[in-house]
């Protein structure tokens, strides 16, 4: 497992990861700007998140500190949260207007 | 190998995460995030963040994922009607998801020369030092993010609480 790791910051440079995080969080901008139904749109952000995660874990090995690996749980506890009350909020409105297509989630634009 | 593995695991992240944002069935989003999930775990594991690579895993695909499986289950949306947007806003999304990508790897110019720091530590990812940085460095934070995920807690059971007087 040492030299595994060891290995990786050799064989696979910094921009491969960034590129890859780049990738990985367009493709969550995609689904929220794409899709209507609020629970896919939720998880594209968690895709974005771990897109975030992805890249600190990267720089994190990179720059050997444990640091970017520490952030990378506290953006874990955000998602965990985030997650418990969106999808609370979500359960809610689908009792109060029986659709969770965000074209109906309308009331309060001007 | 290690090279393969990075991009055989790169590229079943962003297959997965595009069938995420592709597919018409909200519970086969699901499947596939938690694929795109353990390909990122892989990454994690690659980086030598093997207890991230856990708890990853722990969190993600048992916690939040089961999470997003009950409330379609609960919502009985295991169905795909879910209404397309009509194709110019279709083509709109697209062009501005592209557009944020050319962005970012347009910013990328400069990073190659950003090289490994040697000498390499690799004890960071272990339990020992990431709780010696965690409990000493990162104290108050730790137990701020308590509170966040106590008031979420409560947040989430008042929300869906029907008679709450």
């Amino acid at each position: 497992m040492e030299n595994i790791s060891a290995q990786i910051t050799q064989v696979a440079p910094l921009e491969h990861y960034i590129l890859l995080s780049a990738v990985l969080f367009s493709l969550g901008v995609l689904g929220v700007l794409l899709r209507r139904n609020v629970i896919v749109m939720f998880m594209s952000i968690e895709l974005m998140l771990n897109a975030c995660n992805l890249l600190l874990a990267a720089f994190s090995a990179f720059h050997s500190s444990a640091a970017g690996q520490v952030f990378v749980f506290f953006i874990m506890i955000v998602a965990a949260a985030e997650v418990a009350v969106g999808l609370a909020i979500i359960v809610m409105l689908y009792r109060n207007i029986h659709s969770i297509d965000i074209n109906e989630l309308s009331k309060l634009k001007w | 190998m290690i090279q393969f593995l990075f991009y055989f695991l790169s590229f079943v992240a962003v297959a997965a995460g595009l069938m995420v944002v592709t597919a018409k069935n909200p519970v086969h989003s699901v499947l596939y995030l938690i694929i795109a999930f353990f390909a990122i775990a892989g990454h994690y594991i690659l980086l030598n963040a093997q207890f991230l690579a856990i708890v990853h895993i722990i969190v993600y695909a048992g916690a939040i994922m089961v999470l997003f499986l009950s409330v379609i289950m609960l919502l009985n949306l295991n169905n795909d009607n879910e209404p397309a947007k009509s194709n110019v806003l279709k083509l709109a999304a697209a062009v501005a998801a592209g557009l944020l990508l050319v962005t970012f790897t347009g910013a990328l110019k400069g990073t190659e020369s950003i090289i490994a720091a040697q000498p390499f530590d690799d004890q960071i990812g272990y339990v020992k030092a990431l709780g010696k940085v965690l409990f000493n460095d990162f104290l108050l934070p730790f137990e701020v993010s308590a509170l966040l995920l106590l008031s979420a807690i409560i947040g989430a059971v008042v929300l869906v609480k029907h008679d709450l007087k």
